[in-house]
């Protein structure tokens, strides 16, 4: 193909999705309109049987868990002192951030009264896990910034902000790894209430437990889909010597889950359900068996394991099984003893996929215009030019790594 | 005192007076709905040849007070769950955690706030009956002291035991309930949630978050240390480095 030809397609490509873009950005303002103005019930699919459903269940729970890959990465650099980790704080760092400012918004689309979501810092409940869910929001949000905050002042040159950030950054680092431990597991806390409501396939005193590791597991794997999509984009990524180091850990963090998931499920009773399975139990198999099992046997694999392809691969199949996790708890498990099928409404999904889209536009422009990524060695714009040689850039960071 | 209500279900003869009294004590708009809603707190349902009222249970130890992030529900001292609309930012978790579910919210409005059964606490404060027992005409829902309605239920129960179930609905469910119910069919079969654990509910999180402020300290006390002796390495391969 000619250059001049690839750049066409290239340049079409860009329009295309950005044409949806548009169409999904207009369709969110019109959806917006009518949520505050009419009320929740012209909007959603939600009712007195379902009271929560895609909004908590995935933008609030999964946002939430998206972060993840913050805190992990930020305490092995960090307070493990594990330093080549480096150049993977920061991405992570931006997503956690993105992620949090996705679920507060989301929140005020899904709050009766989004306005008075101030109440939670002054008429206080500590019996209630959603009081300790407010909370790890805010400071946890104000904590990621903070640590974003260097990244911004280093593109703008401001040393003296920067330097006092940094004084405090052992602080920050450890709030934010206890702030988010708290969050991930107060999620799964937040369905401990309800023992008679959710099915036994998924209800455990466990719960928080579960929630926390199956993050830990699906921050990882964001990561090799965020370092793979930013090469096909703008040939920035992270070297494979850094990502294959991070698929053994996922490889483990998911084995336990896993494991302890099935245990789980046979000491409920519910094993044995699963060989006459039914609704619940397809949504069971397929969210351990595509979202736990299979990334773990393919990272067992030392090929798949060092080929950018399979990494992005598992890591979207990690990320894919805690979603369904997520979902399976909040929305599939509770409906049988709820009497009403829920599905959320086209209007619902335009504000969850306008939020996703949103989200990834910001990332996109920040990763253009701060430092997140490290530059790619023979100056920028030197990997991954020329559409479907995305790889090669990832390839020749493998290729490298002998020589490190 | 924490007064409550008991409700024979061989006494009602269904005839939705209770329904209308609560719409017009609560100021809630007509029309009376099939189910209970945001606007109709209660309602009596016919299941099995029987009448079943439903209304809030007013549990002794609630499990939508004990989720609600800004304390808009409370257990008041006289008995009944009370509601708070000014402080309610509408999460709804409330809905989602209640085992009987109870609370309703008003899905229609730009500015919703839950509805349910309060048990009347501004005619309780006063030394009245509840609006449904007041003008209940069979006696079928009965208010005063929760105990001696618990006694009175199993007195009548023994007194007849051909004509009840044998159990009194509310004594133990979800940890007691200030509402009772006795009825000649079995309580499945009138639509009541029969799998509603005995021990209060509130108990199952909070064995999680009373652990919240141990975990901050020694979980906090470590990861401090644990930056403290791997920047400990660093410090001294620094300071060897410095005499070579």
């Amino acid at each position: 193909m000619s250059q001049a030809l690839a750049l066409r397609a290239r340049n079409f490509r860009i329009s295309f999705w950005q044409g949806i873009f548009v169409v999904l950005l207009l369709l969110f303002l019109g959806v917006t309109f009518v949520r505050f103005t009419r009320g929740l019930g012209a909007v959603t699919n939600l009712s007195d049987g379902f009271p929560w459903g895609l909004w908590i269940g995935f933008d609030v729970l999964c946002g939430v868990g998206l972060a993840a890959g913050a805190f992990t990465i930020m305490a092995t650099v960090h307070l493990l002192n594990i330093k080549r980790f480096e150049p993977i704080v920061r991405p992570t760092l931006l997503t956690g951030f993105l992620g949090y400012v996705f679920v507060i918004i989301a929140l005020m689309f899904d709050l009766g009264q989004p306005w008075r979501i101030w109440h939670a810092l002054v008429f206080w409940n500590p019996h209630s896990v959603m009081f300790e869910v407010a909370w790890c929001v805010m400071l946890y949000t104000t904590v990621l910034m903070l640590e974003f905050l260097p990244i911004v002042f280093e593109r703008l040159r401001l040393e003296r902000p920067r330097r006092m950030l940094r004084f405090v950054s052992t602080p920050l680092v450890v709030a934010g790894v206890l702030l988010s431990t708290l969050h991930q597991s107060s999620l799964g806390s937040l369905y401990l209430i309800v023992p008679s409501k959710l099915h036994p396939l998924w209800y455990t005193p466990l719960l928080p437990f579960l929630f926390f590791i199956s993050a830990v597991g699906a921050g990882i794997g964001m990561t090799f889909v965020e370092s793979y999509l930013s090469q096909r984009a703008f040939g920035r990524h992270l070297e494979m010597t850094l990502l294959e180091p991070l698929a053994r850990f996922m490889v483990v963090i998911l084995t336990v889950y896993g494991l302890w998931r099935l245990r789980i499920t046979q000491a409920n009773g519910a094993l044995a359900g699963l060989l006459h399975p039914g609704y619940e139990q397809w949504m069971f198999m397929l969210e351990i068996g595509l979202g736990v099992i299979l990334p773990v046997a393919l990272l067992l694999s030392r090929r798949i394991r060092n080929s950018p392809r399979g990494l992005v691969g598992a890591g979207f199949l990690a990320v894919f099984g805690f979603v369904m996790y997520r979902l399976n708890v909040s929305v599939t498990g509770m409906e049988a003893t709820s009497g009403v099928h829920y599905t959320p409404s086209w209007m619902e999904l335009v504000v969850s996929l306008g939020l996703l889209a949103i989200g990834m536009a910001i990332f996109a422009v920040a990763v253009r215009v701060l430092p997140i990524f490290p530059e790619p060695e023979g100056g920028p714009g030197a990997a991954g030019f020329g559409g479907d040689d995305a790889e090669a850039g990832l390839i020749e960071g493998e290729a490298a790594a002998p020589g490190r | 005192m924490s007064v409550g209500l008991l409700f024979d279900s061989t006494k009602c003869i269904g005839c939705g007076g209770c329904t209308a009294a609560c719409k017009e004590q609560n100021n809630l708009p007509l029309p009376i709905e099939p189910v209970t809603t945001a606007y109709t707190w209660t309602i009596v349902e016919k299941r099995d040849g029987a009448f079943v009222r439903r209304l809030c249970m007013h549990c002794l130890e609630p499990t939508c007070v004990s989720v609600c992030p800004v304390g808009a529900l409370q257990k008041s001292a006289s008995g009944g769950v009370v509601y708070d609309a000014g402080k309610c930012i509408g999460c709804r978790y409330c809905i989602m955690a209640c085992p009987f579910g109870v609370p309703k919210y008003q899905w229609d409005r730009a500015i919703p706030v839950v509805g349910k059964c309060v048990l009347c606490p501004d005619r309780v404060k006063a030394g009245l009956a509840t609006a449904c027992a007041t003008v209940c005409p069979t006696g079928a829902t009965l208010f005063g002291d929760r105990d001696a309605l618990a006694r009175e239920a199993r007195a009548r129960i023994d007194a007849e035991p051909a004509k009840y179930v044998d159990h009194v609905y509310g004594l133990e469910e979800a940890g007691g309930t200030s509402v009772l119910m006795l009825s000649g069919v079995p309580f499945e079969r009138l639509g009541m949630k029969t799998d509603v654990p005995r021990q209060p509910l509130p108990l199952l999180t909070w064995q999680i978050l009373s652990k919240v402020p141990d975990f901050v300290i020694l979980a906090g006390a470590f990861l401090f240390g644990l930056h403290w002796i791997t920047h400990r390495r660093d410090e001294v391969r620094q300071a060897e480095e410095d005499e070579r």
